[in-house]
């Protein structure tokens, strides 16, 4: 590893949170310093970057996400990203964050109505930061899925909105599609693009000993992401860094 | 013929939805003592008469909407006055 | 608890005149109705194992590496470098039957509790699954409804499923098996058990609030056949929350971690009453309990309703008084109710209270170490001869119509429903053989398998026994894990009849040789009995799930190269008797299984995990034979093989009973390892092109692939 400075990834644990360990072990794995923060926190630690994990928050009871988006740090997440410091939401992040209105849609039950849990191919439909900006477009990188409400919806006009901003950045490749998503939608950004949710795990793809080192490219581009933040923000006494 | 069937966790069974619902508004300041999900069916269905209405959806409910060893159901034809 | 009119009320609860008579022999005077019904559960089969507890002395338990044998929530073993690990076996059968998805979720909750109570976080599941043919849509249903309960429990709790198995049979029509295997890790210095020690210590419940589930339920109908007519038995079904199991283990853990218990004990059959007993038991300890301050979620809930409700996701800890208060921190962060309902006392004595007001109390021994252990007739039965073997040449259309089996195609439509990844350490992912878990951050791992022996056991117990304990072991050393323990879930009939207390001592005395041979010790086990339906009972089926430990998970085996020699490992005697083969195409089961050479299975299974490290594929034959075994490692690589082998003998390509495996890498290495453990080898050929046994690999995996998703939807 080169000096290059660790920037602050917070890791936001729900109550029933599962993958925040996974994406903290991850994170750190590319060179951020990573930390868990307890939903029940008024305010985030000085973050560069903040992220939703997967789990069932709350069980998933009601509806997923829709307990979770009332937590207290949920606030500070908002706060953080609307003066523009990159969220991602992964899995029951997304469904969250869909819930809280920070990203537009809603994820419903898969088609088949069974938790799936396998490798899906994708393609990267926009190679840009945040996220994205290790990839190339049109890109196919291999990352699991694992959820049972996956199945991303927007209303015809909504969709056409994204497609006219840019804002579907990974897409299901063909005959891939797990959970019989809208146009075979597997991430959406918000208007600003710096607001991700993605039901795939690219945390769960880091390793190529795990079976895929591929999310390591949607991560890595985060942290590369993060670390200009705080370099640009380098002389400022500590603080949240939004 | 309309009708509308109400499915709930018996009482007695553990609803654990509903225990996560009632925390969810105690954390937002709703003091609620007790909450229990269950679930909204609407149906069209045929029939005669409403008895040959009402004879079917208790069978649908005890075969297939609701489970009866965990579950009651509740059965409101729109003729009475279903919402 | 009205009892039964007519009937003595401790024969309403289950038990005999005479064990009552020798409650009221031990207790020096009568029993009240709280006593009685605390009796009735704790001398049940299912918590007082007393037809099978004298048949069970049978398993070697010890070893250098155990640290807990059988005996506590979970045998634990060493894994080396300050780790080990806890694991057990458990059944949850009869609320299966009952309600498939809440039965075999919360089978999988009180699993996961009974880990987390060894101190140890939970790191795999494997779960054990028997229905009957799925050519019956209820089956199908039933078995769809247990995937998914599995699946719900093990995803929203954050524990990867990798592994297990399912069989079909008729014979499980009535009586469905529904068997789940937990492994966890923790720190081999800090190993917690349930014992109660130090008077003036608080005994506290936390988790989950108490209503009235399984009152009367698992224990008292785990002791009683399912019948057609049995509407009255159906207890109130026991809902499993996962949220609140995910909660509980993460509390538990962060307790274990500060320091801040001295004992935990999962809360699970007959709740309270066997929590409370069978610790002070083990500690040598007494407990004052005050029932009326366990919270409760229902009203109106009498004593003994509280002293035996088996209210899901709830444990007991044995807290110092000056950590109570930070015990009830770490609960309020979990947001989980947290009551100190008790203490620990020299009295050796369970004393229970009400309102302040004495309504039980017991020597807490005479619930666990007097209850009684009986010695069950057996009635031994003479085997079948074995079957000739059939005299036309096998086909090809066998091999896709086995292929097509649900009990041999693929279980890819059963274990994409379950989080195989979560904690990330999933190093080899369910499909063949076993799972690998990386013990990260170092590159050791460790390998896990669950696997029963049912229909073979039907024809020969013992034989059907040692197998069950083969296969596993075979697994484990297949993916490269040299076998350190196993535990087992031994799932039988009605012991009273003297024809299944044979099958039972028989197939104890086939996993107990087969376990001697390869120097393995059981530390942990289960036993589910009366599985019988109007009368007829299951094939005796023992399950044993085996923990292996590999040295280097970035050498673990998959699938064959191209160019890969190919051998077949191991040169057991082979029949179709009992085979999936025979089932399949004969009618059966008939016959007698060969009896295994357990010198020679031993030899095999060393050989096994020395070649893993060497090897692209290592894959055993089991349903099916080594048509099979090929078939599927064909699947695996996508390519098949150029084999030196005919269609002449049906008993070769098809055969089971005996341990042989397909080893694919260099031939030095493969003949210098196999030399070295004395194992026999057969040169097969060698890995490339489209095409196995004539069949092009397309087709094989047409077959292998569609079958449960075709019969299930």
């Amino acid at each position: 590893m080169s000096a290059a400075p660790r920037p602050g990834v917070a890791v936001v644990a729900f109550p029933g949170s599962n993958d925040d360990g996974d994406a903290v072990l991850a994170l750190e794995g590319l060179g951020a310093n990573s930390f868990a923060v307890w939903h029940g926190e008024p305010a985030l630690p000085p973050a560069d970057a903040v992220v939703l994990p997967g789990g069932f928050s709350y069980g998933d009871y009601l509806r997923c996400g829709a307990i979770a988006r009332f937590s207290p740090v949920m606030a500070a997440v908002r706060d953080f990203a609307a003066q523009g410091g990159p969220v991602l939401g992964i899995c029951n992040g997304f469904q969250i964050l869909c819930e809280a209105g920070l990203l537009p849609g809603v994820l419903r039950p898969n088609r088949t109505l069974r938790f799936v849990c396998r490798d899906v191919a994708l393609r990267v439909e926009e190679a840009a930061a945040p996220f994205t900006s290790r990839c190339e477009a049109g890109q196919r990188l291999v990352i699991p899925v694992k959820h049972g409400e996956g199945c991303y919806f927007a209303p015809p006009d909504l969709l056409a909105e994204l497609e006219a901003h840019g804002q579907v950045v990974l897409r299901y490749a063909p005959g891939e599609n797990p959970n019989g998503a809208v146009d075979d939608i597997a991430g959406v950004r918000n208007r600003a693009g710096n607001v991700l949710g993605l039901m795939p795990h690219p945390e769960h793809a880091v390793d190529s000993l795990l079976g895929s080192a591929d999310g390591a490219l949607v991560l890595g581009s985060l942290v590369d992401f993060a670390r200009d933040r705080l370099l640009a923000a380098a002389p400022q006494p500590a603080g949240a860094r939004p | 013929m309309r009708a509308t069937v109400l499915v709930r966790p018996k009482a007695g069974i553990l609803d654990p939805q509903g225990e996560a619902v009632r925390g969810g508004l105690d954390h937002l300041g709703f003091r609620v003592r007790e909450a229990r999900v269950g679930r909204v069916i609407d149906l069209e269905l045929e029939a005669g008469s409403a008895e040959e209405a009402r004879a079917a959806l208790e069978k649908m409910c005890r075969t297939l909407l609701a489970n009866p060893l965990i579950e009651s159901y509740e059965i409101v034809l729109d003729s009475e006055g279903a919402g | 608890m009205a009892p039964v009119a007519q009937q003595p009320l401790h024969r309403a609860l289950g038990l005999t005149d005479w064990e009552f008579d020798r409650i009221c022999e031990l207790l020096g005077r009568a029993p009240n109705d709280f006593e009685l019904a605390v009796f009735s559960l704790l001398w049940s089969e299912h918590c007082g194992y007393k037809h099978s507890a004298l048949l069970l002395k049978r398993f070697p338990t010890s070893g250098p590496a155990v640290l807990q044998g059988p005996g506590e929530n979970a045998g634990v073993v060493d894994a080396g470098e300050g780790l080990a690990v806890a694991f057990k076996v458990e059944s949850h059968n009869h609320p299966s039957a009952v309600e498939p998805f809440q039965g075999s979720a919360t089978g999988v909750g009180g699993i996961l509790r009974d880990v987390v109570a060894m101190g140890a976080r939970p790191v795999a599941l494997l779960d054990s699954l028997r229905f009957g043919e799925l050519e019956d849509e209820h089956q199908g249903w039933m078995f769809s409804r247990a995937v998914a309960g599995v699946g719900h429990y093990g995803n929203c709790t954050g524990v990867p499923t990798v592994g297990g198995e399912c069989v079909f049979d008729a014979r499980y029509a009535g009586n469905c098996l529904v068997n789940a295997m937990c492994v966890g890790l923790l720190p081999a210095d800090r190993v917690t058990r349930a014992s109660m020690s130090g008077p003036g210590n608080l005994v506290v419940l936390y988790g989950a609030t108490t209503g009235r589930d399984g009152i009367g339920g698992a224990s008292v109908l785990a002791s009683a056949e399912l019948s057609a007519t049995g509407e009255d038995k159906r207890p109130t079904v026991q809902v499993g929350d996962p949220f609140t199991g995910k909660k509980l283990i993460e509390a538990s853990l962060e307790l274990v971690e500060g320091g801040l218990v001295e004992s935990l004990q999962d809360c699970g059959a007959a709740g309270l009453a066997s929590s409370l007993a069978e610790m002070a038991s083990k500690g040598g300890a007494g407990v004052d309990v005050h029932l009326d301050r366990v919270p409760l979620r229902e009203t109106g809930m009498e004593p003994w309703e509280i002293m035996i409700s088996e209210s899901q996701e709830r444990m007991v800890a044995v807290v110092e008084p000056g950590r109570l208060g930070e015990v009830e921190a770490v609960c309020a962060k979990w947001e989980l109710p947290c009551t100190a309902i008790g203490e620990v006392t020299a009295t050796g004595h369970l004393r229970c209270f009400a309102g302040g007001e004495p309504v039980g109390d017991i020597p807490a021994r005479l619930l666990t170490d007097e209850a009684p252990r009986y010695r069950v007739e057996m009635r031994p039965r003479a085997l079948e001869r074995p079957v000739a073997a059939p005299v036309s040449p096998a086909a090809p259309d066998q091999l896709l119509r086995l292929l097509g089996s649900p009990n041999v195609a693929s279980r890819a439509w059963v274990y994409t429903q379950y989080d195989q990844l979560v904690q990330s350490r999933t190093v080899r992912r369910p499909g063949l053989d076993a799972a690998v878990l990386r013990l990260r951050p170092s590159n050791r791992g460790l390998a896990v398998s669950l696997d029963g022996c049912g229909r073979l056991a039907s024809l020969d117990p013992r034989a059907g026994g040692s197998l069950a304990v083969l296969e596993a072991a075979r697994n484990v050393a297949c993916a490269g894990g040299r076998p350190l323990a196993v535990t087992d879930c031994l799932n039988f009939g009605n012991p009273e009849k003297p024809e299944i207390a044979w099958e039972l001592a028989e197939a104890i005395e086939g996993m107990a040789l087969a376990c001697e041979a390869l120097g393995l010790p059981v530390v942990s086990g289960n036993v589910s009995l009366y599985n019988e339906t109007d009368g007829r009972a299951i094939h005796p089926t023992p399950v044993v799930g085996c923990v292996g430990l590999v040295p280097d998970v970035r050498r673990v085996p998959g699938a064959w190269r191209e160019g890969a020699a190919i051998y077949l490992a191991g040169a057991p005697e082979l029949r179709l008797d009992g085979s999936e083969y025979q089932a399949l195409l004969l009618g059966g089961p008939s016959g007698r299984p060969a009896s295994p050479d357990l010198a020679a299975e031993a030899a095999l299974v060393a050989f096994l995990a020395g070649i893993a490290p060497f090897s692209s594929c290592v894959h055993d034959a089991s349903e099916g034979g080594l048509a099979v075994c090929l078939a599927e490692c064909a699947i695996a690589a996508g390519f098949g093989a150029e084999l030196e082998l005919g269609w002449e003998d049906p008993v070769a390509l098809f055969g089971e009973g005996g341990g042989q495996a397909i080893v694919a890498g260099h031939p030095g290495e493969i003949q210098t390892v196999a030399a070295r453990h004395g194992v026999p080898l057969r040169k097969l050929g060698a890995a490339g092109g489209g095409v196995l046994l004539g069949i092009p690999v397309q087709e094989l995996r047409a077959a292998y692939d569609s079958a449960l998703p075709e019969a299930l939807g």
